[in-house]
């Protein structure tokens, strides 16, 4: 069933609008991230759930009650900011003892509790040290449990690991998701990291300029990315124009190559441009065969990048990069060969423009 | 957010209230010297006050002195520690707050106990000497300011880097000094002296115990014995003050228009 | 460092050197603060403990128990903590609305300009000010008569006296509180306060546990410089009183200008109690912010 419940959220700053009639329903449990750029409202939604900005218009439900116009106070979330958040003149136990203190907890409940959360988070020993005394990782840790030890309906986790080093983001975020799975707790994630939303979510919903461009599970989102925005936006992408040759049979022509999508064009006629997706790990060297397409091209460049190998091909005009394991025993074009690529034709995807989903 | 503005703006307006009422006050009253009419008379009798030009002259001067003095002290000592003695910070730092806290009638009594004509330096006996003395009082009242501003500067700067930079072309620690930091440090170097002229300009306290000319004791004589000059000073004094802290605010609006980012 | 390139004994020669000339670069401020701040304070107090003859004796100190100086000194201490206190109260009131208020935008920086200004606009010409405004012919008083109907003199009220000065002090006072915690409040971050909101803290709740406890060492410190502004002021009082009131900085001016207490080192005796005063406020301080900032490094 439905946990929180979003119809027709608005939010406008004066004149600007930030998001535009914005609707999601997130499950019981569920872990649902916010991804986009800085900007495109992923934060504001977040802080209107929290209760920090009044929506323009538009409801919010959390477990069937209506919270949209209640204080941050009497919400029953729990926030977990981008940093620094923590009170600096509490100790660790101070600052996740804060809130049950609030809440009138018994010394007794509120030292069993903290000693738990301490637990939760695997650091039992800090409970005397002081902010300034943790590191970053640590001090997100204790914002987590800080914000968990209240019970609140659901967590909101605004870029809670972007201030971190890129090894300890790793380590957090796969601690973040186990956490919230055992406690089975409904939390919505902000990110503006791609590899963060695709590894820890459930859903994904991907916003760009106050809009939600597609909402879906990692897996759909990266593979079937439906708008042009989110192919470019969720991994790295090869977008090529195309010209329709004829729509019914998915006939497309890319700078004069001609190629087959899998599917046929929907609403297009012949003569259309329209953008087509490929993800540069689906290409491949080699020639056209049953299901695949080939294009030919010249090697512009080769980049080295450990594991992958990166190479862009030039079609005409437009570029193709095409990333290949690198194996000792693989021999690598060099810049100005010609090559032929191919690729699975259901791996041709004909992405709408940004804003139509 | 939610919470009402009610009394943020209650507390604006009874501070403006009780900032401002004064200023009309005084300005009213400096006009009331023409029975019956509003006139700036008050203001034309201290213009022309002989007394007045010379005191005001002087405290001018004073005050540029002081501005010297203090720059040349407090400039290289910031840069210094901040350079090679940082482990001397915290002293110095109390050092140049010593002057708030020591009241100045304090310090300028020890002076005229300690500097009088029987003492090893006997700087109160020859005028020179009682106004140097009192420049380097006025130093120290101003020590506090001084120096935070110069230090805040040099802190917005990399002093090692632009100290390397300057050695490795081979200049001297004078070149350095004031052809490299100094430049840099300009606008915080401004706003402190502003400070200084607005300090300096109305002392009172060192001035009269060393029975100087300066504009504070002229004040003083004025208000003890005048009833509607007392007025037109006080606001010349208010422009003179808000003219100083007009400069800081040009001074910090250039300097922040100056800098990338 | 390129002593380090160099052997090790000649570096530890060159070292020790380069150190001593490092010293040098501070000889002229120390030179500076030992004659003019240090020197002058520190032989006012041995002086306060020396006879005319210059033998040591406990005389001077005793000679402060005079009821005259237990006054002087009591209404300086009434005045200038009367002073700091309601300064910072109001002061701080003022920097919250400016900052955390709600206030439009150009409210803030008109405010820290003219506390800027009002600040330094103390000593002689602020006392001419409030005689203008609160004095027997001032605006405030003749307004107050003309259209109130109250006589401000018949209810007991005078410029001249512990509420007058008070009330005058506050005019500086004030706004140096408020240049003093605008940065400080602009030092709470926004997140502990949405933090505290989400935890279920009220307003009260989150200025009482989090917002005060970080701004004590601030607001200690202003209120500090607040008291020892007022303790020291001269000018002002003098101006606005003549010799009339009896505060321990007139008492001592009128000393060093006429040695009115007929004895050279009682004088001294005066000032190593604002010495003792000023400086006991200090260490309070230093105490009390060392306390409020434990969770600071």
């Amino acid at each position: 069933m439905t946990f929180i419940d979003i119809r027709n959220l608005k939010k406008s700053f004066g004149p600007t609008t930030v998001v535009h009639d914005f609707a999601l329903s997130v499950e019981r449990g569920e872990f649902v991230s916010f991804l986009g750029p800085s900007g495109c409202g992923k934060t504001t939604i977040l802080r209107m759930i929290a209760g920090f900005e009044t929506a323009s218009a538009g409801s919010i439900r959390i477990d069937g009650r209506e919270v949209t116009g209640l204080p941050p106070a009497k919400r029953n979330v729990g926030m977990v900011f981008q940093a620094y958040a923590l009170f600096p003149n509490m100790t660790v136990a101070g600052n996740i003892a804060f809130g049950l203190k609030v809440a009138k907890w018994s010394n007794a409940a509120i030292a069993a509790r903290v000693e738990e959360m301490l637990g939760l988070i695997k650091l039992p020993d800090i409970a005397d040290r002081y902010p300034y005394q943790l590191s970053g990782g640590q001090q997100q840790r204790v914002a987590l449990a800080r914000a968990i030890a209240v019970k609140p309906e659901v967590l909101l986790l605004d870029e809670p690991l972007s201030a971190l080093d890129a090894k300890i983001r790793v380590s957090l975020r796969e601690e973040i998701r186990s956490l919230q799975k055992d406690l089975g707790i409904t939390t919505i994630f902000v990110t503006h990291d791609q590899e963060e939303a695709l590894s820890m979510s459930d859903r994904i919903v991907v916003m760009n300029e106050g809009r939600a461009e597609q909402i879906g599970t990692p897996f759909e989102v990266y593979n079937y990315p439906r708008t042009r925005f989110v192919a470019s936006f969720v991994g790295t992408l090869n977008l090529l124009s195309a010209t329709v040759v004829d729509a019914a049979t998915g006939h497309l022509a890319i700078d004069g190559q001609h190629v087959l999508a899998a599917k046929a064009v929907e609403g297009r006629t012949a003569g259309d441009t329209v953008s087509v997706a490929l993800r540069p790990e689906a290409v491949d060297f080699g020639g056209a065969s049953e299901g695949r397409d080939a294009l030919t091209g010249t090697v512009e460049a080769v980049a080295f990048l450990g594991a992958v190998v990166r190479i862009r091909v030039g079609l005409g005009d437009q570029k193709i990069s095409l990333d290949t394991f690198n194996q000792p025993q693989l021999r690598l074009p060099t810049a100005g060969e010609t090559v032929t690529l191919s690729f699975s034709r259901d791996d041709l995807l004909v992405v709408e423009p940004d804003g139509r989903s | 957010m939610r919470r009402s503005r009610f009394g943020s703006w209650l507390a604006i307006t009874l501070g403006s209230l009780y900032f401002i009422v004064p200023l009309i006050g005084t300005f009213e009253f400096s006009l009331r010297m023409k029975r019956g009419t509003y006139s700036f008379e008050a203001y034309r009798v201290v213009l022309a006050d002989p007394h007045f030009q010379a005191s005001f002259t002087y405290s001018t001067l004073l005050a540029l002195a002081t501005i010297a003095v203090g720059t040349i002290l407090v400039v290289p000592t910031a840069y210094w520690v901040q350079l090679r003695l940082r482990r001397l910070r915290p002293v110095v730092e109390f050092i140049t707050l010593m002057p708030l806290v020591i009241p100045a009638i304090v310090i300028v009594f020890g002076y005229i106990r300690l500097y009088n004509s029987q003492s090893i330096l006997p700087l109160t006996d020859s005028s020179f000497g009682t106004d140097a003395l009192l420049c380097f009082g006025c130093v120290t009242l101003a020590l506090p300011y001084l120096y935070r501003s110069v230090d805040t500067g040099l802190r917005a700067i990399d002093v090692r880097t632009l100290t390397e930079a300057a050695e490795s072309l081979g200049a001297g620690w004078f070149t350095i000094l004031t052809r490299v930091i100094f430049p840099n440090i300009r606008s915080a170097v401004l706003s402190g002296a502003f400070l200084t002229f607005a300090i300096v300009i109305g002392e009172f306290t060192f001035a009269s115990l060393l029975n100087r000319p300066a504009f504070g004791p002229y004040l003083q004589l004025v208000g003890a014995n005048r009833a509607y000059e007392p007025a037109a000073l006080a606001i010349i004094a208010f422009v003179v003050t808000w003219a100083c802290m007009g400069l800081i605010q040009v001074v910090g609006t250039v300097r922040d228009a100056g800098r990338p980012k | 460092m390129s002593v380090a390139e160099s052997g090790s004994t000649t570096a530890g020669v060159r070292a020790s050197s380069a150190s001593v000339l490092a010293w040098l670069g501070v000889v002229p401020f120390f030179l500076f603060a030992g004659l003019f701040l240090i020197l002058p304070t520190g032989f006012l107090i041995v002086g306060a403990f020396q006879d005319a003859q210059g033998h040591f004796t406990l005389a001077n100190l005793a000679g402060l128990a005079h009821p005259s100086i237990v006054k002087a000194y009591t209404i300086s201490l009434e005045i200038s903590v009367a002073s700091a206190l309601a300064g910072a109260a109001i002061g701080f009131a003022l920097a919250h609305a400016a900052v955390l208020g709600g206030l439009p935008a150009w409210i803030r920086p008109t405010l820290s300009t003219f506390c800027g200004v009002a600040s330094q606009f103390a000593g002689v010409p602020l006392a001419f000010a409030f005689l203008a405004t609160l004095g027997r012919t001032g605006l405030v008083t003749w307004a107050l008569m003309q259209w109130g109907g109250i006589n401000l003199y018949a209810t007991g009220f005078n410029l001249l006296t512990f509420t007058g000065l008070t009330l005058t002090y506050l005019y500086f006072q004030i706004p140096l509180m408020v240049l003093i915690l605008t940065p400080a409040l602009d030092g709470l971050r926004r997140e502990w306060r949405e933090a505290a909101e989400t935890l279920g803290a009220s307003t009260g709740q989150y200025w009482r546990q989090v917002a005060l406890p970080i701004l004590w060492p601030s607001l200690l410190g202003a209120t500090l410089l607040l008291f020892a502004n007022a303790f020291g002021a001269v000018a002002t009082a003098y101006a606005l009183t003549g010799s009339s009131l009896n505060i321990v900085t007139i008492l001592l001016y009128a000393q060093i200008r006429g040695d009115v207490l007929h004895d050279q080192n009682l004088g001294y005796a005066l000032a190593l109690g604002m010495i003792v005063i000023t400086g006991l406020s200090n260490v309070a301080y230093i105490w009390l912010r060392s306390w409020a900032e434990r969770w600071i490094r």
